[in-house]
C-alpha cells in the first residue's frame, strides 16, 4: 500500500506521456501478462458496472450515463469516450472489502478440544482501472479504516497491499456527484500508479497518462506511446477545471462535523423519517460504508465451524440490538446514524470525513432522498433556530 | 491473536445464581496478552457465537476469570459449559477503569446487577494496594436477593462501606431496599476528592451520575462502562457506535463528562 506523492521520477522512464486506443488495449494485456487481476467498468444489464477485465475491449467506449435522484440509465454517446461515466452501482469495496469473507474455521476433536485455523491470505493481485478521484480518496478511508487502526484486518490487507489503482480524472460529472464540495475531486494527484485523463477533441481521441509510482512507470514504460504535448496538457487540463464547474450537487458552504453535531434533534429528522424505507441501499452502494456483521455456521457432525463476516447495514433493526431490543428503534434514529456518521462523527473515529460525494446514495435510493438535500435542510433549520429569538 | 479465537479449557465453574456463571479458563497453548480491569473479552461458544464478556477478576498466571449471566443464545451456551469444555476466546479489548487517575481519591465503586463483574478487578487492585487510594466504597444493587452476585465477598470489601440493596425483597430479606443511589447518603466520601466507578443498566448509571455530580463529584472523575452491541472488539465492524466512539476501542469505560451528551439524545 504505496502512497505516491504526485508523479514520481523513475531514471529512464517516463513520467507522463499520450495513449491512444492502443495504448489502454497494450496496458491491459501488460498488467495480466504481470499477474494482475483487472478491474474495470464494462456495460452489463443496462449498467456499468466493474468486473475482471480480460482486454480493453470490454471498457464502456461511447456509453454515457443519466443520472439522478432515484435514477440511473446508461445512454448512448456521440463518441467513443471510454471514461464519460459517473459511479456505477458498485464500487471497489466489493473487491477490497467483499460482501462476504470466510474469517476463520475450527475444528472440535474427538476427545472435545477446538483447534482455529485463521483464513489464509488471498493471494489475488489486482489492478483497478478507471478508480475515480473520489473512489481513490474512498480507498484511501477504507485504508485507515480496516488497515490504519490498532487492529489491522488481514482479509482487507490481503486484497489492498500492492494493488495496482489506474485513476482516470472526470471530464463528465454526474447530476448527482459533489465532489468538489467534499474537497475529492474532479483531479486526482496524489495516491495512484497511473493517472490518466481522456481527451476527445478534433486532435482526436487519447488519454493524458501520468505515473505517479515506481511500477506506473514501469508499466507505462512498456506502453505504446508518444510524448506528451502541450496542447493535449493544455485540453486535459481545462476538461477537469470545467468538470469541477459543472457538478450537479453541493453540500452547503458549512463545516458540515459541525452541522451534524448540532442537529441531532433537528424536526428535519422527522421529515426524512417519513420518506425513508430502511432499505440500506445507500449503505451497500456506498464506497466507504464497511460495517459488517458476523455468521457462525457449523456442518451436518457439528464438529466444525466456521465464522463468516458479511456487510451490515446500519439501517437494520438488529445492528443495534442490546439484550431488551435496539438502541435505534425508530428509522429517524437509523437515518440520522448514518448521515452523522458519514460527514460528522466519521472525523472523530477515523480523522476524515466518511463521504466523498460521489453521488451513488441518492442515486440508488429508491425514493431519491438526497443527503445534499437533507444537509441543505439541517442547515436551514439550523440557522432559522439560531435567529430566532 | 486477535481475529481467530485462542482455544481455552473450563478449569473452574461456579454458580453464582440461578442464571449466572463464574468461569475459570486455561489456554491450551498460547495465552492471551494481560487483561486490565475494566477489559473485556470476545467469547466464543463453539459454532453459536461470540459475545463480549468483561473480565471478572485477574488472577496471577495465564488463568481467565469472567462471569457470564444467560441472558439469549449465545450467553446461555456458555452458561451450560461444564469443565473440561471448550471456547474460543479473543482479547484483551477496550478501555480499563483508570485506577491511576483516582490514585489518592475516595472511592465509589457503584455496580447493578451483572455491572459488579467488571467492577470485582477493581476492588480487588485497590484492596491489594490499600495505602495507594483513600476510602473504598462498594454499593450494589440487584434485583431480588438470588439475583446478588459474590456475596460473601462483601464483607471482605468493608473498607470502611460496603453494602447491598435489592428491589423487590423476599421474606428473608433483613437487607436495604431501593435503588442504589439510595446508598450514596451513607458512603464515606469527600466529593471533590471522588473517583467513582459506575456499572449497571444504562438508566441506573445515568441517575448514579447525576446524583453524584449534584454532591460536587466531578464529572470526568465519574467513570462509567458502556454497553452497545460488538461483532468484532478490533474497531473493524461499526455496530459499536456511540456518536463519536467506537466503543469497544474508545470504551467500554468512559468519563462520564465525554458520556453525558452522548447519553442525553434518544437513540444515538
Ligand atoms: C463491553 C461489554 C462487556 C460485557 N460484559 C459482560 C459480562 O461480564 N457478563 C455478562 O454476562 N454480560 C456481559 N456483557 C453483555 C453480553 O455481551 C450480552 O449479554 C450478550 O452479548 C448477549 O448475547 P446472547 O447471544 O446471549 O443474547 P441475544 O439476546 O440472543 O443476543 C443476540 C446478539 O445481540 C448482541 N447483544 C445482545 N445483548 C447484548 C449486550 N448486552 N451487549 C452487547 N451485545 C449484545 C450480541 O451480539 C448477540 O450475539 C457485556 C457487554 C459488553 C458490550
Ligand atoms: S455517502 Fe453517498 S455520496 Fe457520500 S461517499 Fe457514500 S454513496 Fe457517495
Ligand atoms: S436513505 Fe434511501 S437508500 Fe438509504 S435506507 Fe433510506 S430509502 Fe434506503
Ligand atoms: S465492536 Fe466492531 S467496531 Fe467496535
Amino acid at each position: 500500500m504505496t502512497d505516491p506523492e504526485n508523479t514520481v521520477a523513475v531514471p529512464g522512464a517516463p513520467t507522463e506521456a499520450v495513449l491512444d486506443r492502443d495504448g489502454l488495449d497494450e496496458l491491459v494485456r501488460v498488467l495480466v501478462r504481470r499477474g494482475r487481476t483487472v478491474i474495470g467498468p464494462t456495460v452489463r444489464d443496462g449498467a456499468i458496472v466493474l468486473d475482471e477485465l480480460e482486454s480493453a475491449d470490454a471498457l464502456p467506449y461511447g456509453w454515457g450515463v443519466e443520472l439522478e435522484a432515484g435514477q440511473y440509465r446508461v445512454r448512448r454517446r456521440a463518441d467513443q469516450a471510454a471514461f464519460a461515466h459517473s459511479a456505477g452501482p458498485q464500487s471497489w469495496k466489493s473487491f477490497l472489502h467483499p460482501e462476504r469473507v470466510r474469517q476463520w474455521s475450527a475444528e472440535r476433536r474427538p476427545d472435545g478440544v477446538l483447534s482455529v485455523r485463521p483464513e489464509a491470505p488471498q493471494s489475488v493481485s489486482y489492478a483497478f482501472l478507471g478508480v475515480r478521484p473520489c473512489d481513490l480518496r474512498a480507498i484511501r478511508i477504507l485504508d485507515r479504516v480496516m488497515g490504519g487502526g490498532r487492529y489491522r484486518d488481514p482479509a482487507y490487507l490481503s486484497r489492498r497491499t500492492g494493488a495496482f489503482l489506474i485513476a482516470v480524472e472526470c471530464t463528465e460529472p454526474g447530476a448527482t456527484c459533489f465532489c468538489v464540495s467534499m474537497g475529492t475531486g474532479p483531479a486526482a494527484d496524489a495516491g495512484f500508479d497511473l493517472a490518466l485523463t481522456e481527451v476527445v477533441d478534433a486532435a482526436g481521441h487519447r488519454f493524458l497518462c501520468r505515473s505517479g509510482s515506481p511500477e506506473g512507470a514501469a508499466v507505462l514504460a512498456e506502453l505504446p506511446r508518444r510524448d506528451a504535448d502541450e496542447p493535449t496538457r493544455a485540453a486535459a487540463a481545462s476538461a477537469v477545471s470545467e468538470a469541477a464547474e459543472r457538478m450537479g450537487r453541493s453540500m452547503p458552504p458549512v463545516d458540515l462535523r459541525t452541522l451534524m453535531r448540532d442537529t441531532l434533534e433537528a424536526e428535519r429528522w422527522d421529515d426524512v423519517t417519513a420518506r425513508c424505507l430502511s432499505c440500506g441501499n445507500c449503505t451497500m452502494v456506498c464506497p466507504t460504508c464497511f460495517c459488517t456483521t458476523t455468521e457462525d455456521v457449523t456442518d451436518l457432525t457439528g464438529d466444525h465451524a466456521e465464522r463468516w463476516r458479511r456487510w451490515d447495514s446500519c439501517y437494520d433493526l438488529d445492528f443495534s440490538l442490546l439484550h431488551g431490543g435496539p438502541v435505534r428503534a425508530t428509522p429517524r434514529s437509523r437515518y440520522r446514524q448514518w448521515l452523522t456518521h458519514k460527514l460528522g462523527t466519521w472525523h472523530d473515529q477515523f480523522d476524515s470525513s466518511g463521504c466523498v460525494g460521489c453521488g451513488r446514495c441518492i442515486v440508488w435510493c429508491p425514493t431519491g432522498i438526497d443527503l445534499t438535500e437533507e444537509a441543505h435542510a439541517l442547515h436551514q433549520e439550523a440557522t432559522r433556530t439560531e435567529s430566532a429569538p | 491473536m486477535t481475529l481467530a479465537p485462542l482455544p481455552y479449557r473450563v478449569v473452574d465453574r461456579r454458580d453464582e445464581t440461578h442464571d449466572t456463571v463464574t468461569l475459570s479458563l486455561e489456554p491450551a497453548g498460547e495465552a492471551l496478552g494481560p487483561f486490565a480491569p475494566g477489559q473485556f473479552a470476545m467469547m466464543y461458544a463453539f459454532g453459536v457465537g461470540e459475545v463480549p464478556v468483561s473480565v471478572s477478576r485477574i488472577p496471577d498466571g495465564q488463568r481467565l476469570t469472567h462471569t457470564v449471566r444467560a441472558v439469549g443464545a449465545v450467553t446461555r451456551a456458555l452458561w451450560t459449559l461444564r469443565t473440561g469444555a471448550w471456547v474460543g476466546m479473543r482479547g484483551p479489548f477496550g478501555t480499563c477503569w483508570d485506577l491511576a487517575a483516582a490514585r489518592g481519591n475516595d472511592l465509589l465503586v457503584i455496580a447493578g446487577g451483572i455491572g459488579i463483574a467488571p467492577l470485582r478487578p477493581a476492588i480487588d487492585a485497590v484492596l491489594a494496594e490499600p495505602h495507594g487510594y483513600g476510602r473504598l466504597n462498594v454499593l450494589a444493587g440487584a434485583r431480588s436477593p438470588a439475583d446478588l452476585l459474590y456475596r460473601n465477598e462483601f464483607p471482605t470489601w468493608e473498607r470502611p462501606f460496603s453494602t447491598v440493596t435489592v428491589d423487590r425483597p423476599d421474606d428473608d430479606w433483613t437487607g436495604r431496599v431501593g435503588v442504589v443511589t439510595t446508598l450514596l447518603g451513607e458512603a464515606h466520601f469527600t466529593p471533590a476528592d471522588t473517583t467513582a466507578l459506575v456499572c449497571g443498566p444504562e438508566v441506573m448509571m445515568r441517575a448514579t451520575a447525576r446524583d453524584l455530580i449534584h454532591r460536587g463529584v466531578r464529572p470526568d472523575r465519574v467513570q462509567v462502562s458502556l454497553e452497545r452491541n460488538m461483532r468484532c472488539a478490533t474497531g473493524h465492524c461499526g455496530h459499536c457506535q456511540l456518536g463519536p466512539l467506537l466503543l469497544c476501542r474508545d470504551g467500554p469505560v468512559v468519563g462520564y463528562d465525554r458520556a453525558e451528551p452522548l447519553l442525553s439524545v434518544r437513540e444515538l
